[in-house]
């Protein structure tokens, strides 16, 4: 099979193994492509692709146009702070007026979850979702797992811990979900106050001490605390949360094994991660943003490449 | 379904071999050339081509593989997106004679779409194209290969199978098949 089984990404809840593993192989295929002397392939020539950015967003926002421009699409960009959503325009109306213009992909950053799985109900175009709120961000999974499948061979069997924020954070839960449909084995650790209460349903390993969850495993996957989803104060300041919960280079040395760190950025360098642990070689944070390129595309691709979509 | 053998084991020999003698007379020792397979099923003959020529010249014979996936007229218009292959050119191709290589021609569309994707990685000071079967009467595109192996007439109901010891078949032998 060389289709997907779903005509949107709205999460990684929704795809199959074989979903995750066609996306894995079109990616090494892309990945060969932005690496050639001129990085760019015909295939979505007669596309045109609206990015609906309703929340901030510099990584994934580039990463897609980027993404879309190696692939000859056409794009169109929206941002929320610039647009009449100020004047109080619905969702629903916004991007109908942009289908109205002959888009045939969407994809989109909305603070409410479930903001992309309500638009797939109403419009036509192929959505796909760059986060929506706490929920899900599919294709930072997707290339969170590619990157660890390219540096350790494989997924499955794999020990990945998610440090940080687990509560706020939709890379957490899209990585869970993803690393758990490939075969690996999953631990989130952070302050009691920043796992999410039935975390223990999703069948993960729980921790509550950072030093024992990179003893325990071979990648660790560290998050960011999202101050601006925080209402309350979940801990007493970010001083305290980097003396039990950052992570430093001495710490990776003193395991006695080498682990790879991780991280979805952008990074509060001083807080989850000391900039000697960032710039370290146990860190591959860097290739996971040249895997996001490759892995957008192949995903685009893939979901425009069906007759008639 | 009615198969007829066009090619059996000995007439493919004796057809590459030929092949071979027509590009050394046009590309000596092959310093400034290049040979590129077309993949998925054009590699196997460029390798052999390869292997033949290099016992014929006693000299390293550089080899790539393209796919043309990403740069076919036809996506959208198929159920499903054409799955890739690998593109492996380990080399320069820029100013060196390229010598494309595919099991057979018929539309030429995915030569075509190979002339495009080649550009990518520079550009050639010269291309040929060299085939195993050409499907006359078939073209869809003013394109013509320069070495062929066997020109075949062929309806476009019908179906060119290429079976290469290589590709984990008990013989060489290529097929003409009618899909009715």
């Amino acid at each position: 099979m060389s289709k997907l089984s779903q005509k949107h990404l709205l999460g990684i809840k929704n795809l199959t193994r074989q979903d995750i593993e066609l996306i894995f192989e079109t990616t090494d295929n892309f990945k060969e492509v932005i690496n050639r002397p001129i990085k760019k392939v015909p295939s979505l020539r007669d596309i045109t692709i609206a990015n609906l950015f309703f929340e901030n967003s510099t990584r994934t926002r580039l990463s897609f146009e980027l993404a879309e421009k190696r692939l000859s699409a056409d794009v169109i960009n929206f941002s929320a702070s610039t647009s009449s959503v100020k004047k109080g325009e619905t969702l629903l109306d916004t991007v109908n007026n942009i289908l109205a213009m002959k888009v045939d992909m969407v994809v989109m950053r909305h603070a409410s979850p479930g903001a992309p799985h309500f638009l797939s109900r109403h419009i036509n175009a192929n959505i796909i979702n760059a986060g929506d709120g706490t929920h899900e961000h599919p294709t930072q999974a997707l290339l969170d797992t590619y990157s660890i499948r390219e540096k350790l061979g494989e997924v499955a069997g794999k020990r990945v811990a998610i440090i940080g924020d687990i509560l706020h954070s939709r890379v957490a839960l899209s990585n869970i979900f993803a690393l758990k449909k490939l075969g690996a084995e999953v631990m989130v650790c952070g302050p009691p106050t920043l796992l999410p209460k039935f975390i223990a349903n999703l069948k993960v390993k729980v921790e509550l001490n950072v030093l024992k969850a990179l003893q325990w495993c071979d990648v660790a996957n560290v998050l960011r605390i999202q101050l601006e989803r925080q209402q309350i104060k979940y801990f007493p300041s970010l001083r305290e949360y980097s003396l039990y919960y950052g992570i430093n280079k001495q710490m990776l040395e003193n395991l006695k094994k080498e682990i790879v760190i991780m991280h979805p950025g952008p990074i509060n360098r001083g807080v989850e991660l000391t900039s000697d642990a960032a710039d370290s070689a146990h860190s591959i944070i860097l290739d996971q943003v040249e895997n996001g390129v490759a892995i957008r595309m192949a995903v685009m691709y893939l979901l425009a490449g069906v007759a008639g979509a | 379904m009615q198969k007829k053998l066009i090619l059996d084991s000995d007439l493919l020999d004796i057809t590459i071999s030929r092949l071979c003698q027509q590009l050394i007379e046009n590309h000596d020792d092959f310093a400034e050339t290049v040979i590129i397979g077309m993949q998925p099923r054009g590699i196997y003959l460029a390798e052999l081509i390869r292997k033949n020529l290099e016992a014929i010249t006693k000299k390293n014979i550089h080899l790539g593989y393209i796919d043309v996936t990403f740069h076919r007229d036809d996506f959208r218009r198929r159920e499903t997106p054409v799955k890739a292959n690998e593109t492996r050119i380990p080399f320069v191709i820029e100013g060196k004679k390229v010598v494309l290589v595919d099991d057979v021609l018929f539309t030429g569309r995915t030569t075509r779409a190979a002339l495009d994707a080649m550009i990518s990685f520079g550009r050639p000071a010269k291309v040929e194209l060299l085939v195993l079967i050409d499907r006359k009467y078939n073209r869809d595109l003013p394109i013509a290969a320069d070495y062929v192996g066997k020109v075949v007439n062929t309806l476009s109901s019908q179906h060119v199978l290429v079976e290469l010891e290589a590709q984990g078949h008990k013989q060489n032998r290529i097929w003409l098949i009618n899909k009715d």
